[in-house]
């Protein structure tokens, strides 16, 4: 990455950069207001997940979840005791409803995991078997191999209309290719042998010319092998506070155990005798249902909303440490300024004028297509009414391109010869032609640099000789709304440091207008290192990204490294997330994600627990009121029978579980506000509603109960 | 002026005098045990015992202490006993049975005081003197030292060391509980409290027929009693006696003296971890669960139904006439959400939701403001809870005082609020049970069901109080309820000091516009919410049955 942004320091001419270092435009996949929640969910999605609710029925599944598996077992009790009384209405309807709860449980997860099963199907489309043409050592002759039979340090050739047979880097050649397979973005990308865009992967098909790879990955190891474990959910493994949530689940789940389990002594001694089909009802009702339902849903849907975006997450690990993140660092150039510079001013020497400069300058870039070119076609239309004249307008004119070894470019008509480039270049061109160079050209053009911009100059030689005529500002030009982005990081309490090749002056200058908190200037990698671990002994959380093999240590070292899928396979694999669009602006986008995701269990933890109040108010007066009928007072909503009262709280308490299911999948809605408004927001909803909602269902749903005829 | 009226004007005078010693006590306490300097006492102490009080201790070396400390003075409490009636001073009573005597010396050395024995029939001068005051100041000093490790824990980094035991103990009973008790056992005796080893005299009543009176060390009994939250008292009727407590102003004064320490560590607490701010947090949340819990309970016993009652004045049944309804409610909550477990009055004559509010603030762990030390701990187990869980909300993997909770933490926290619940729940389903323990209930129905439960939510909490009306001196209470406060008080203990460990390992996380604010009301609000729900609907089947089909029946 460095290499590739010293080249560009110093072509800073209007040549067109060899590649605009990152994807300006982000593809198609961000939500129309670039924020996380747009999950999406369709109902039909549980339907068609029910088989498969079913198949986790299986106990040696469901024991992962413990309070789910206490559901279960509670199930498998209340069945066996309504078999023993049949006659028994009452004991066949909580045995179906706390079956309909476990079956619920099991079709959040289902459905939640359906959603990456469609992306893994046209994954495994492109991972078709293919045929690799090796090349033997001496590299002179080929064989036909299956690409399953390849083993790190092959090589093999591929050539137009080919698939790649496996994760490689290019060795020899280059090629363009169409990775649509894994990115969903149709238009072709360069593959060549060195730099940073030598990595291919295996699955994607070569378009034109001919590469040699070197094959850097086992079959069925490779990046697309693993992309399908990761939608799939095959590959998930709990996540550090998500098994920390199940402790505690299973610990309340043991309370309440307690809770019912010593219940029947004290029933007993006070004259009534409760069954197993309440005690169990009571239980269900009690241990924290919910959450335990839906909390491997909101991981995998966590996963899941990074997909969307085209970002792979390596380990879930990394997406919960995306939400602590406490320091960005974000590379200038495509992530904060737009990739290119754009001129911003033109600058006449003594004896000239700003107009003269601004006609001589649109008149040599005309021709020029590179975004530095037409932004002075631009700004002197914009600014000084210069009309945009078409080259076809100019007969006989003679178009200089640019080179590196002139380092300028320009165009030769009626008899006017115009260059524009690097200071140096263009002082020794006016030399050359024995003009004479205005004394300010030198002055104006430090001032330029020191102010953070890249100075142009502009000759021209004419009827009155060779000249300067003035300086074109060149400045970087950051992206629309990355101060308010900002902002928010910094009310999030994230800070953010950009990382640039720049000068500290110049750095200094874009980091003040972008309204990031911190800059790293002329970065190598090492100095990246250092910040990370610098900022990690403070005890901070580190997010990055990169893409070159001099990245890897230190998207390796970094909490969070999204490696760009442009990016060498080095840095692919030191980063613990890859970005299938090389967006770095994604990695906001990822922080978010990452906060949704904890919020949502938070959220839902918070919703169960509170839920509990309502159901004691439910079914303790149900069970006692006839031996103390003082007890009844407790009945406050006024529910109509015991058995409705207990049959309402079940039931209410599988309906929530399927009622959450498209705020489990797509994430509680996220705002980047201060902890202490987002807490007090979520805490009403979920810690004030958790509370009241059960009062009023459980009523809605007695009500309907009690409409049947032979109940309440 | 009402008896209302009287009630919230004491209960006023209390809270302004505990506000004046909050900041004092509390620094003082913050700089006992951060000192590095030792007292000329205290190095002849740690000689005589053989310790380093400089030693760093990680939590396990820590827990060994504890537990090794605590072990011989079951022991030694145990043999004091057995031994009794051979040692002089006994006032001529025998020694004490092998159940009483397990149960008593546990129940001292966890810092309960649950008595199963009737104390001017039992103990005489040595085990009153030697034996069981000394446990009230070192079990209460213990106490406070494994909060102050799991204090140290949170404001210690990349370090695995909790100070030192020995030195956290002799402190804490050297500079804060002998000088604190002197103190107070002055006031008392001025105020009328007996302080003396004379023996039984038997005394003509003014209606024909004898009655015995006690001398002994009382008033200085007292005072380590109330302050460090103990609340064996020498005289069965406890509190209530008035050679314990005098008047209005020693009911008052006690009740502060049981209030002080457990309100003021959270001062220290804050002081430790370098944010006051985050001390008065954890007060304010202390102080509203204790607040609420008065409120409720004057509201219950002045609230009159039925002739007899309004003619008093409210329920003043197993009240003290000089203390009044107001001054008895205040010492019930006070007594029952420290794990003092003195009484003034008797809980079981309480209106029957008054009873279960008793018991609910046991129930709740001794927590608002709980034991010394053990109150502080248990509320910061249930922060870490609480932050855990409201903690996602603000979308970042939870952290408490800039350590992170994680799975060890939260597994240990866990481990730590299923204890006393699993204590109190199964010994009582057992007692309830089986068939010859509930022979020990005098009452039928629902309060004799209370009985039980408040029996051994007052064991497993390291309370002390009882419900009366219970014979608690059967093989089966005493050694069930023995039991439960052992286990109750030490499975906890490693817990703590486990976590203390564990915390004191991590790095810090430094605070950011994104960090949960754990100092502002919100978070306090939260906190009262989680321990409301948590642990108060634990226990809610079980007080149907008992206080609240008692309460609600009328």
């Amino acid at each position: 990455m460095t290499t590739r942004k010293e080249n560009q320091e110093d072509s800073m001419s209007t040549a067109t950069p060899a590649r605009a270092p990152h994807s300006d435009v982000p593809t198609g996949h961000k939500p129309a207001e670039g924020r996380v929640g747009a999950g999406l969910f369709d109902p039909k999605q549980l339907l068609k997940s029910l088989p498969d609710a079913f198949r986790k029925l299986d106990p040696r599944v469901m024991v992962k979840s413990p309070v789910m598996f206490v559901v279960l077992v509670g199930s498998v009790l209340t069945t066996i005791f309504s078999f023993k009384d049949p006659g028994d209405w009452f004991g066949w309807a909580i045995s179906a409803w706390l079956w309909l709860t476990v079956v619920f449980a099991n079709l959040a997860e289902a459905v939640a995991e359906g959603r990456g099963k469609a992306q893994a199907d046209t994954l495994r489309k492109a991972k078709t078997d293919t045929v690799a043409r090796r090349l033997s050592k001496d590299g002179k002759t080929e064989e036909q191999v299956p690409g399953t039979e390849l083993t790190i340090g092959d090589l093999v050739v591929c050539e137009a209309g080919d698939i790649i047979p496996g994760d490689g880097d290019v060795v020899e050649g280059v090629a363009s290719v169409d990775e649509s397979a894994i990115t969903g973005e149709s238009a072709p990308v360069i593959r060549e042998s060195g730099g940073d865009r030598s990595a291919v992967t295996g699955g994607t098909k070569v378009l034109s010319d001919r590469i040699v790879i070197k094959i850097t990955t086992k079959p069925g190891e490779t990046f697309i092998d693993r992309m399908i474990n990761l939608v799939e959910g095959a590959a998930r493994q709990k996540t550090p506070n998500e098994i920390a949530l199940n402790i505690l689940l299973a610990s309340l789940t043991i309370v309440f155990l307690l809770a019912v389990a010593t219940l029947p002594p004290f029933a007993d001694y006070a004259g009534t005798h409760l069954t197993m089909v309440v005690l169990v009802a009571l239980l269900v009702c009690l241990i924290p249902t919910t959450i335990g339902a839906l909390l491997s849903a909101i991981g995998i849907a966590g996963m899941d909303r990074l997909v969307q975006r085209n970002v792979l997450a390596m380990s879930g690990r990394a997406v919960e440490a995306a939400g602590d993140v406490s320091t960005l660092l974000l590379d200038k150039t495509g992530t904060i300024t737009l990739g290119n510079r754009q001129a911003a001013e033109f600058v006449p020497v003594s004896g000239t004028t700003e107009a003269e400069v601004a006609d001589a300058a649109q008149l040599s870039s005309l021709a020029d297509e590179t975004p530095e070119g037409r932004s002075i076609v631009v700004l002197a239309k914009e600014k000084y009414g210069l009309r945009e004249r078409h080259q076809g307008e100019l007969a006989g004119a003679e178009w200089i391109a640019f080179t590196a070894q002139t380092r300028m470019s320009g165009v030769d008509v009626d008899g006017r010869r115009i260059r524009k480039g690097a200071a140096g270049s263009v002082i020794a061109w006016v030399q050359e032609q024995g003009g004479t160079v205005a004394e300010d050209a030198d002055t104006l053009s430090n001032r330029i640099s020191e102010a953070g911009g890249t100075p142009l100059l502009v000759a021209v030689e004419d009827d009155r000789g060779a000249r300067i005529l003035g300086v074109i500002h060149l400045k970087d030009v950051v992206k629309e709304g990355m101060r308010e982005r900002f902002d928010e990081l910094r009310r999030m309490g994230i800070k953010t440091v950009m990382i640039t090749g720049d000068n500290p002056l110049t750095a200094k200058a874009i980091a003040e207008e972008a309204g990031v908190d911190d800059f790293l200037a002329e970065a190598t990698p090492e100095d990246k290192m250092a910040l990370i671990k610098r900022e990690q002994a403070g005890g901070k959380l580190v997010a990055m990204t990169g893409d070159g093999t001099n990245d890897a240590p230190a998207l390796a070292q970094a909490d969070v490294g999204v490696a760009m899928n442009t990016g060498t396979s080095a840095a692919k694999e030191a980063g613990n997330m890859v970005d299938l669009d090389s967006n770095p602006t994604k990695l906001i986008e990822i922080v978010e994600i990452g906060k949704q995701l904890l919020i949502t269990r938070g959220a839902l933890t918070t919703f169960s627990i509170a839920n509990d109040v309502a159901k004691y108010f439910a079914i303790i007066p149900a069970l006692f009121a006839a031996v103390y009928p003082g007890l009844d007072k407790l009945n406050i909503m006024g529910l109509t029978s015991p058995d409705s009262a207990i049959l309402s709280a079940v039931i209410f308490n599988a309906l929530i579980i399927i009622a959450l299911v498209p705020l489990s999948l797509k994430g509680v809605q996220y705002r980047p506000v201060s902890a202490d408004r987002m807490l007090r927001r979520n805490l009403t909803i979920y810690g004030i509603g958790g509370l009241i909602a059960p009062f009023i269902g459980i009523k809605l749903i007695d009500l309907l109960i009690s409409l049947i005829p032979g109940i309440g | 002026m009402g008896p209302v009226l009287a009630g919230v004007l004491q209960l006023l005078a209390l809270i302004g005098a505990l506000a004046l010693a909050y900041i004092p006590l509390g620094n003082y306490m913050a700089k006992v045990y951060s000192s590095d300097k030792h007292w000329r006492i205290e190095k002849w102490v740690y000689k005589g015992i053989g310790a380093n009080p400089d030693a760093e201790m990680t939590w396990p070396a820590y827990l060994r202490g504890v537990l090794a400390f605590s072990t011989v003075g079951v022991l030694f409490l145990y043999l004091l006993q057995r031994l009794q009636g051979i040692l002089p001073g006994s006032l001529g009573f025998d020694s004490v049975n092998p159940a009483q005597s397990f149960n008593t010396a546990v129940s001292f050395v966890t810092n309960t005081n649950w008595q199963s024995y009737y104390g001017e029939q039992t103990m005489g001068h040595v085990v009153q003197t030697a034996g069981l005051a000394v446990q009230n100041f070192v079990s209460a000093a213990v106490g406070i030292a494994v909060a102050v490790a799991l204090v140290r824990g949170f404001a210690r980094s990349r370090t695995g060391e909790l100070g030192n035991f020995w030195s956290d103990l002799v402190r804490g009973t050297i500079r804060i509980l002998v000088p604190g008790a002197f103190i107070a056992a002055i006031v008392l005796v001025a105020c009328g409290a007996i302080q003396n080893f004379s023996g039984i005299h038997e005394v003509g009543q003014f209606m024909g027929g004898h009655q015995q009176w006690n001398g002994g060390a009382v008033a200085s009994q007292e005072a380590i009693k109330e302050f460090g939250t103990n609340g064996g008292g020498i005289f069965n009727a406890n509190s209530a006696h008035p050679f314990e407590n005098p008047g209005p102003f020693t009911n008052l004064f006690e009740i502060f003296l049981l209030l002080v320490i457990p309100f003021s560590l959270t001062r220290t607490f804050g002081v430790i971890v370098g944010s006051v701010k985050q001390g008065y947090a954890i007060l304010a949340t202390m102080f509203t669960i204790w607040l609420g819990f008065v409120a409720l309970m004057m509201a219950t016993e002045f609230a009159h139904h039925g002739a007899a009652l309004q003619a008093a004045g409210g329920a003043m049944e197993g009240k003290e006439t000089r203390f009044g309804v107001g001054s008895s409610s205040i010492f019930a909550v006070s007594t029952t959400l420290t794990s003092t477990g003195a009484v003034d009055s008797f809980h079981s004559s309480f209106t029957g939701l008054g009873g279960g509010i008793a018991i609910l603030g046991m129930q709740l762990g001794e927590i608002a403001p709980g034991g010394t030390g053990s109150g502080l701990y248990g509320m910061l187990i249930m922060a870490v809870i609480a932050v855990f869980i409201a903690g996602l909300m603000v979308g970042r993997t939870p952290e408490y005082l800039g350590k992170k909770i994680g799975t060890r933490e939260i597994k240990l926290a866990a481990c730590y609020i299923l204890i006393t619940p699993a204590l109190v729940l199964i010994f009582t389903a057992a007692s309830m049970a089986l068939p010859t323990p509930p022979h020990s209930m005098l009452n039928s129905g629902a309060h004799g069901f209370s009985e039980v439960l408040y029996a051994f939510s007052s064991a497993a909490n390291n309370n002390g109080s009882a419900f009366a009306g219970l014979n608690a001196n059967t093989d089966w209470f005493n050694t069930m309820t023995g039991l439960a406060m052992l286990l109750g008080r030490f499975l906890p203990m490693v817990f703590v000091l486990a976590l203390a460990g564990s915390l004191a390992e991590q790095k810090p996380v430094p605070e950011t516009a994104g960090t949960l604010r754990t100092e502002k009301p919100l978070f306090t609000g939260l906190l009262v919410g989680a321990i409301l729900i948590i642990t108060g609907l634990t226990y809610f089947p079980a007080l149907a049955l008992g206080p609240l089909a008692e309460g609600l029946a009328s």
